[in-house]
This record gives structure tokens, C-alpha cells and sequence, in this order.
């Protein structure tokens, strides 16, 4: 045990020591928070949009000043021809063109009708159907107010009620993602990187030789890790919650069980993987394939799982970041307990013990 | 330039060698383009609904059926209790609630205006924020369709003036999200092979100490880089060639533009990343260094540079940061020619900003790399 | 084929790395031809001064010239005229014998015709012939160092570096070495060799003995064993190290 706890101290001072790498594994949490918080966002907001008016009247006016008051949309040009829109799209000048006919305002008002176009670029599908959704609401309220007044006709009022969010901000949405995403690149990817790294400069060895038991090893090389890990989710969680006004309804102490159980699941994966392979190389490829892109797309993290492909909708249930995605949201955002959790908890809990089972039996193949 | 050669010989023999490498060099491509591009889709097609019809009237159940049937909601319980339908969202397995109380029909009839309540999970502020848009629309086209049932109009006599909104998807009428993810990953891919491969193939050098040998060697300091860098920028453009091709055969994407302008953008952005890379070779000892300095910025660089979210709609000092992200311009450029057909004199800014860019960045780079200490 | 040809010429040499001080004034000079051996304990400054007079670190101030040029503005001519072998391994280990070769003499600027003849001539004269197409990973680590130095010679220089070249080669090998080095000094390679092996000491014309960064003792062993009373230059050695630890 003496041993062990030196063992212990030298690989805490080993990874403490080097300020390079340090500086960015706690400066890279807060950065990418501030840049989800602030920066990544699905809402649409100054989208720029061309405006080609053949009728210019007093109505088609008015939407035109409706949609840039908005603070959707902003405004960049106004188009002359149709051939225009063409060129506005190719230069990546703006998204949307918003077309009235001729005659707008006379044929609305002798025939109770009367058309705008609304041309996305819809080479960015996510983000045309966004702006083209915005602005057919737009448009649609516009005429509600303007010329549905007639009492005669019926409404349906509706109280809404946003839960868990009711600003609707995406950095709810982002934070456990990015939390996830982090906890992934530092316990799984640093962990695999450094024992390989021991591998090819064959220091390694030289522990295996000394008194040291494998498995102390292992523990001595991860726990550092899993410190740092820790100290980062915390810190996720505490810049959540004073720069975001992210909530944690739960327990504390359920939420940081859960982190850590994700941690040691991303450290023994990170174990699992140093196993397969010899070059640093290899294993942060395989790290970055199987673990940081899955990790940001395949978990409901930035892109909503229930719209994908079905196929993909199992891939992503095999991915263990999905799990502790809802396990957090779960536990800060709705202010559930442990009972509303198990599951995603069990299931986390087999992936750690089924990837440590792995490694062990690897490890010990490799030794006889 | 013979010196240049034999670096060269040397660099791809080793590739070649690298029986752990090469596949993976080629099957990560592979898999993110097949699995990831369909990931990345925010349209909403089923939100899914508990229905609380406390009214049980044919209004009430008129006003389920149009949800039911539209495109974007999924009824999928019916709840005799507002406690109980919550519980559905609390353990997610509905995104709604709607509530319909009891004496809907009598007040649409008898005062023209009725009430409901709606609950959203809102975690997914975009997916509630659309929701409710949608849900808004139903009642708009409900409530008029009752009421000239109700009064015995024909859509002609009811005196309303009704503006109708008509979209067109230009470019992609099929609203097709793949296409868009395709050039997305593939500049992802470059990247990491053009800077990240290249910069870690350098700091290995240094780990293994075969850098001294070479060092000694009168080898010039430009010949050295430039054997160093181009493999990598070879690979690259070949697997942009090779990812197209994927992206063609699988997703179908439109290559509307020329070619030969998108081949010219990548080679000179390579240039940019490569200039980073070997900043970075220069700054780092080792390999796992170099490759937390290269997450760390490539991170950052892709989600800001417009990958998954519009830029757009980024607050204006991001946008402003935007100018030095190499990842946004290439982004945007390949995007436009590959789904758009954009021609030279439409991307010549960005073209002309990104060739300037990577003789700075190459040139503080080179002057920076050091062989002697 | 030693004369009295000084190619490499030191005066008052001194790196500072920050507050350390790895090499305080050094002066030596080194003639044509000749075995010259850096002696010193690890840590004493050996491999700094030999990084600096292969132009792989920079002197902090002092003359140093290297086969008549002057490592501050001349760098890259040097490096024309040496050849260089580090204690780190430098061969590429996923590379095979003959890949090494024609790598090296490539950027030393021999054409294909010379790189041809060169490569069968050092695959015979180390009878490597066999190996010529296996990795180096899977030779012993032997052969690697007597192929290493054969390939620091490739180009035919005036003076080759060894930095501790023979460090955990087995006795045999050593020997085998050994005399390899003495046949590229008949040829008049002057070779500067860096070792603690105090035996490998007593093969060279001339040592010097480094101890906290500065030159204890430069003469021939010979000269050096009757001046400090001693039967063999591992005893010169302790005598130095003790007497300036003492001090």
C-alpha cells in the first residue's frame, strides 16, 4: 500500500506540473460554456433577408416593417427583379427573399386574397425551415390583427405554459451536452492517450515489473483524471448556474453520484481503449470516432434524437452520453429524484463494469 | 527540391507502414459521413402529445383530431388527468400537453371564445417555440373552419382578408438536411487530417528524438516543412475527393459548382490549418499536447464557424471573431458552390481573405519554427 | 592520420539555461583526425556543449568554430561537414534497413548513383545484407547502433558527434564499435565522442573530463593516469568528481 501512495503522488505531480496542458483542460469547460451560453443557438435572430416588393403599397409596407421590427430578420437589401434573387442566394447575401406580387394591397382588398412568396435558401434545410416557419407566423398574425377583427369571429385562446425553461433558452439545452461532451474528452480520451503513451515509451514496463499490482496501476493512472474530471463538472455547474440561471432543482449530491458514475464509465472505457492499441495516434482516433463526435451528435445533445432515422435512433441508445444527458436534465432542469433515474443509472453503472471487465480480462491476457 | 523528394519518399513510406493509421484515416471518414450526417436534423415531425379532454364534446374531439392528424404532433395518450399528463412530461415521454376544460363547446358557442392550456417541456426551447407556433396555427384554422360551419358560410362569404404565405425551398425543394451536413463533415475531416495529423506527426518526431538527426543534417528549414506538410495536404485533398464521392453515391448531394474552384478554396484553406498545425508542432512537446491544444481550438473554431447553428444568429462579437476562424470561411465557401452553384465572383472575398490569411499564418509560422534551441 | 589541424576550436564558451549554468568557459581544441572523448558524470554539460558545436542549441556567448566555420553565422555549412549519432535512438523504427540509408544520403545531397553504391557498400562492410529489407524494429539493438553510425558517415564528413553511443550495447558490440570508430578516424573523420564508460576512454587520443560544467582535465590518458597517480582512468575520473565535490 506504502508504494500505491507514492505511486499515487508522482502521478498527481506528473500531470499538476505541466501548466501547458492544465491551463487548457480547466480553461476549455468555462470557454466552451460561455461559448454554448452565449454563442450556439438554433433561435433565429437578425437572420438576413431580401425583400423584393413589386407592389409596394401601404400594406405590403407594413408586413415589410412588421418582420424587421420582429428582431428576427434583418432587413440586408431590396431586390428589383426576379433574377436578383438568384444572385442574393449565390453570394450568401441572405437567406430569404420575401416576394410580394403586383397589386398587392388592390387584389387583397377586391378579392379577399392575396399572395407573398417566401423564397429560403434552402441549402441550410434546418435553418430555411426555421426562418420560412418564422415568417409565415409573422405574417399570419399580421393579418389576424390587422384584418380579422370582425366579432363574429371565433377564437381559441391558449395559455401556455413553457415548463422547466419558461424564457426558452438553448444553454438549457446545451449545458448537460457540453458537460457530457467534456467529461468524455477528458476521462476517456486523456486516460487512453496517457497509459499509451506509457506503452510506446515503453515505461510502462517498468511499472509492471516494480511491486506496483495491475490494477493499482490502473487506479494510479486514472485517478488524477478522475479528480480533474470532478473539479470540471463542478465548475460546468457552477457557471451554469450563476452566468445562465440554470437551475439544480435536485439533489446536489444525487447530481455529482451521477457525474462521477459517468466518469468512472468514461475512464474505464478510456482503459479499455489504451488496451487495443500501442500508438497514441490510433487511440485518439478511436477515441475522437467512437467517443467526442457520438458524444456531440448522437446524444440529443445539439440535434433531438426523436427526429432521427430510426436506425440511428438505436445507435444513439448504445451511446452511454445519452443516459447521463437525461440523467442531468432530469436532476437540475425538472428537480427529479433517484426513482425517476435508475434506469439510465443501471445502465451506466453495466457499461462501467462491462468496459472494466473487458479491460481486465485484456490486461491479463497480455501479461501471461 | 531533392531534399523535398527523399522527405517526401520518407513521410509516405512511413503512412504506408502505418497498418493502424491508414484504415482508420479512411474508415473515419466513412463512418462519420454514413452515420453522423443523418443525425443532424432539427425539423420536427412528431412532437408528442397527452390530450386532456375534459369536454368530451364533438369540439373538443374535433380540435384532437386536427392535432392527431397534422404532420408535427403525435397524440399518443389520452389523460383523464391534468396531474397524471404531467407526469408525462416529467419522464419525457411527452413533449405536450394540451388541455381542453370542461364547457369548450358550450363557450365557443354561446361567447365566441374558448380556452385551452397548453404544457411543453421547454428544455428544447426550439422545439417548444415551434410547437406552439404550430399549435397556434391550428387554432387560427380550427376556430374559422367551426365558426363557418356554425354560421353556414361558404369560404367566399366569410368576410375576412387572408394573406397567404407560400414558401419555396430553393436549391433543396426536398428540404433535404444531409446535404447540408456533408460538406460539413468533410471539412471537418480535412482539418483534422491537414493540421491535427500533421502537427502530431512532427511532435512525435520530437518525442522519438529522430528530429536531431535531422536537425544536424544541413537540411533547410523550408524543404524539412515542406516535406512535413504536404503528405498531409495531399491526404487531405484526397479525402475530399474520396468523401465526395461518398457523399454523391449515398446522400446524393448536388455538386451545382465547379470543381476545380471548390478544389482551389480547400487548398489554400489546408494552407491556413497548416500553418496552425506547425505553430502548434512548434509549441507543444508532446503528442498529447498537441493534441489537447488542437481539441481545444478545433472545438471552438467548428461550433462557431457555422457548422450546426446559423452564424447569423450569434451575438455581433462572435460574428466579429468569426473573421479569424478559418473553419467559417471554407465552411461557407463549400457550402455555396457545392449547393448553389456559387461561381468565383461570388466567393472572391472570402477566396481572397482566406489566400491572404494563410500567407500570414504560414509565414508566422515558418519564421517562428525553430530548429535550433 | 591525426595532424595538427585544429578543426574544432572553443574559447570561453558559455550556455546559460535561465539561472543554470550548464557550460562555464570552456576552452578546448580539437585536431584533425584525432579519437577525442568528452568524458563527465550525467548532468556535468556534455551533451549541451555537443548540441552547440553541432549547431543544434546556440551558445550564450563565446568563440566557437567547427571545421573552419563559426557556429553563430555558419550553421548550415556545418552541418554540411559533420556527421551526428545521439544516445536517443534516431533511426525510424517502421522504416527498413535500406529505407534509412537512402533517406539519410538523400538529404545530405547524394545523388541516386552514389545512395546505390553507398548502400551496398555499408550492407557488406556491417554484413547486413540479409537485413537490408527488414524494419529496424526488428533488429537487435546492436546492429542498430553500428548501422546508426554508419549512417552518420554516410555523406563522408570531416568530424562526427557521438553522444553516448554505445549506451546498453552489450561488451561484444561495444568492442565491434569500437573499431569501427578507429576506422573512420584512419580515414581521417576526426570523431568527438561523448561516454561514461571510463574504458572506452582509454581507447581515445585525447579526453576531457567535465564536472559541474566546467573542463576538470584535458590531456592524453596516458599523460593523465601519471599526472593525477592513477592506474586507470576510472580512477582519474572518481579522483576529479571527488576532489571538486569537496571543494
Amino acid at each position: 500500500m506504502h508504494e500505491f501512495k507514492g505511486f499515487l503522488i508522482k502521478e498527481f505531480y506528473h500531470i499538476f506540473r505541466d501548466r501547458r496542458t492544465m491551463l487548457i483542460l480547466f480553461a476549455m469547460p468555462v470557454l466552451q460554456m460561455l461559448l454554448f451560453g452565449y454563442v450556439i443557438t438554433n433561435e433565429i435572430n437578425h437572420a438576413q433577408i431580401a425583400v423584393l416588393d413589386k407592389s409596394d403599397d401601404y400594406i405590403t409596407r407594413k408586413i415589410i416593417t412588421r418582420l424587421s421590427a420582429s428582431g428576427y430578420f434583418e432587413i440586408k437589401s431590396y431586390l428589383q427583379t426576379h433574377d436578383e434573387i438568384k444572385e442574393a442566394f449565390q453570394s450568401g447575401e441572405v437567406r430569404e427573399v420575401v416576394v410580394f406580387e403586383d397589386n398587392f394591397s388592390e387584389s387583397l382588398n377586391r378579392f379577399g386574397t392575396a399572395n407573398v412568396h417566401i423564397i429560403t435558401d434552402a441549402s441550410d434545410a434546418n435553418t430555411a425551415n426555421l426562418i420560412a416557419n418564422y415568417t409565415s407566423a409573422l405574417i399570419a398574425r399580421f393579418s389576424a390583427d390587422e384584418f380579422n377583427k370582425d366579432s363574429r369571429g371565433l377564437t381559441i385562446k391558449s395559455d401556455v405554459r413553457m415548463m422547466y425553461n419558461p424564457e426558452m433558452k438553448s444553454v438549457f439545452m446545451f449545458v448537460p451536452g457540453t458537460m457530457a461532451m467534456i467529461l468524455i474528452l477528458i476521462s476517456a480520451l486523456l486516460t487512453s492517450v496517457t497509459i499509451v503513451r506509457e506503452k510506446e515509451t515503453s515505461s510502462m514496463e517498468v511499472l509492471l515489473v516494480s511491486p506496483l499490482k495491475p490494477a493499482h496501476i490502473i487506479v494510479g493512472k486514472v485517478a488524477p483524471y478522475a479528480v480533474l474530471s470532478l473539479i470540471n463538472a463542478f465548475t460546468i455547474i457552477l457557471l451554469g448556474h450563476t452566468v445562465f440561471g440554470l437551475p439544480v432543482l435536485g439533489s446536489f449530491i444525487l447530481l455529482f453520484s451521477e457525474c462521477l458514475l459517468f466518469i468512472l464509465m468514461a475512464l474505464s472505457l478510456g482503459v479499455l481503449i489504451s488496451t487495443t492499441t500501442n500508438s497514441q495516434q490510433v487511440a485518439m482516433m478511436l477515441a475522437m470516432v467512437a467517443l467526442l463526435m457520438p458524444a456531440i451528435l448522437l446524444s440529443g445533445f445539439i440535434f433531438p434524437i426523436e427526429n432521427m432515422p430510426f436506425w440511428l435512433q438505436w445507435i444513439c441508445k448504445i451511446n452511454p452520453s445519452t443516459y447521463f444527458i437525461i440523467i442531468i436534465k432530469n436532476i437540475m432542469l425538472k428537480g427529479s429524484g433517484f426513482m425517476a433515474v435508475w434506469r439510465e443509472t443501471l445502465i451506466l453503472a453495466f457499461y462501467t463494469f462491462f468496459f472494466l471487465f473487458v479491460s481486465i480480462r485484456k490486461f491479463k491476457t497480455r501479461l501471461t | 527540391m531533392r531534399t523535398i523528394y527523399f522527405i517526401l519518399r520518407k513521410e509516405f513510406t512511413q503512412l504506408k507502414r502505418n497498418r493502424t493509421m491508414l484504415p482508420i484515416i479512411f474508415i473515419v471518414p466513412l463512418v462519420q459521413l454514413l452515420v453522423l450526417v443523418n443525425a443532424a436534423t432539427l425539423e420536427l415531425k412528431n412532437i408528442s402529445l397527452t390530450v386532456c379532454d375534459y369536454d368530451l364534446s364533438p369540439a373538443s374531439r374535433r380540435l384532437t383530431s386536427v392535432f392527431d392528424a397534422s404532420p408535427f404532433f403525435n397524440v399518443h395518450k389520452y389523460s383523464f388527468s391534468t396531474d397524471e399528463a404531467i407526469s408525462h412530461i416529467e419522464n419525457s415521454s411527452s413533449d405536450m400537453v394540451l388541455v381542453i376544460p370542461r364547457g369548450f363547446e358550450t363557450k365557443m358557442v354561446r361567447e365566441n371564445k374558448a380556452e385551452v392550456q397548453m404544457l411543453f417541456n421547454a428544455i428544447n426551447g426550439t422545439v417548444a417555440g415551434i410547437g406552439n407556433a404550430y399549435a397556434n396555427q391550428i387554432f387560427i384554422q380550427t376556430s374559422k373552419a367551426y365558426f363557418m360551419e356554425f354560421a353556414g358560410l361558404t369560404s367566399g362569404q366569410l368576410n375576412t382578408l387572408n394573406i397567404n404565405a407560400i414558401p419555396a425551398f430553393w436549391y433543396n425543394p426536398d428540404m433535404n438536411y444531409k446535404v447540408f451536413m456533408v460538406p460539413a463533415i468533410l471539412v471537418i475531416l480535412v482539418t483534422i487530417i491537414g493540421m491535427m495529423l500533421a502537427a502530431m506527426n512532427i511532435v512525435r518526431e520530437k518525442e522519438m528524438g529522430t528530429i536531431e538527426q535531422i536537425n544536424v543534417t544541413p537540411i533547410k528549414k523550408i524543404h524539412f516543412i515542406i516535406g512535413k506538410l504536404l503528405p498531409f495536404w495531399i491526404v487531405a485533398l484526397v479525402m475530399l475527393a474520396f468523401g465526395l464521392f461518398v457523399g454523391k453515391i449515398v446522400f446524393d448531394i448536388p455538386l451545382q459548382g465547379s470543381l476545380v474552384l471548390l478544389f482551389a478554396n480547400a487548398a489554400v484553406y489546408l494552407l491556413v490549418m497548416q500553418g496552425f498545425g506547425l505553430l502548434l508542432s512548434d509549441t507543444a512537446d508532446t503528442q498529447q499536447q498537441a493534441m489537447f491544444i488542437a481539441f481545444f481550438f478545433l472545438i471552438i473554431f467548428i461550433l462557431m464557424g457555422g457548422i450546426f447553428t446559423p452564424i447569423e444568429s450569434m451575438p455581433l462579437w462572435a460574428q466579429w471573431l468569426n473573421k479569424l476562424n478559418p473553419i467559417a470561411y471554407f465552411m461557407k465557401i463549400i457550402r455555396m458552390i457545392l449547393l448553389k452553384g456559387s461561381t468565383f465572383t461570388d466567393i472572391r472575398t472570402l477566396f481572397l481573405s482566406l489566400s491572404a490569411y494563410a500567407a500570414i499564418v504560414l509565414t508566422i509560422a515558418i519564421t517562428k519554427y525553430r530548429k535550433v534551441n | 592520420m591525426k595532424t595538427d589541424k585544429i578543426v574544432i576550436s572553443v574559447k570561453n564558451l558559455i550556455k546559460d539555461f535561465g539561472s543554470f549554468r550548464a557550460n562555464d568557459r570552456l576552452n578546448f581544441d580539437v585536431y584533425e583526425g584525432e579519437v577525442f572523448g568528452f568524458l563527465g558524470a550525467n548532468g556535468a554539460g556534455k551533451t549541451t556543449a555537443l548540441k552547440i558545436l553541432c549547431g543544434l542549441s546556440r551558445p550564450t556567448s563565446g568563440e566557437v568554430m567547427v571545421s573552419g566555420c563559426n557556429v553563430y553565422t555558419q550553421s548550415n555549412l556545418i552541418k554540411q561537414k559533420i556527421g551526428y549519432m545521439s544516445q536517443k535512438f534516431t533511426l525510424y523504427e517502421d522504416m527498413t534497413v535500406t529505407e534509412n540509408i537512402s533517406f539519410y544520403a538523400g538529404i545530405y545531397g547524394l545523388n541516386f548513383k552514389q545512395i546505390k553504391n553507398k548502400t551496398m557498400q555499408l550492407l557488406s562492410s556491417l554484413g547486413l545484407e540479409g537485413e537490408a529489407h527488414k524494419l529496424i524494429a526488428d533488429l537487435p539493438l546492436g546492429w542498430r547502433q553500428k548501422l546508426a553510425f554508419s549512417i552518420a558517415i554516410v555523406h563522408d564528413p570531416a568530424i562526427v558527434f557521438l553522444d553516448e553511443p554505445t549506451g546498453g550495447v552489450d561488451p561484444v558490440t561495444r568492442r565491434q564499435f569500437w573499431k569501427m570508430i578507429y576506422e573512420a578516424a584512419a580515414k581521417g573523420v576526426t570523431v568527438f565522442v561523448t561516454t561514461h564508460y571510463m574504458d572506452e576512454a582509454e581507447y581515445c587520443d585525447r579526453v576531457s573530463i567535465m564536472v559541474d560544467g566546467r573542463i576538470a582535465a584535458l590531456d592524453t590518458p596516458a599523460n593523465l593516469k601519471e599526472k593525477y597517480n592513477a592506474s586507470s582512468m576510472n580512477e582519474v575520473f572518481l579522483g576529479l568528481a571527488r576532489h571538486t565535490s569537496n571543494k
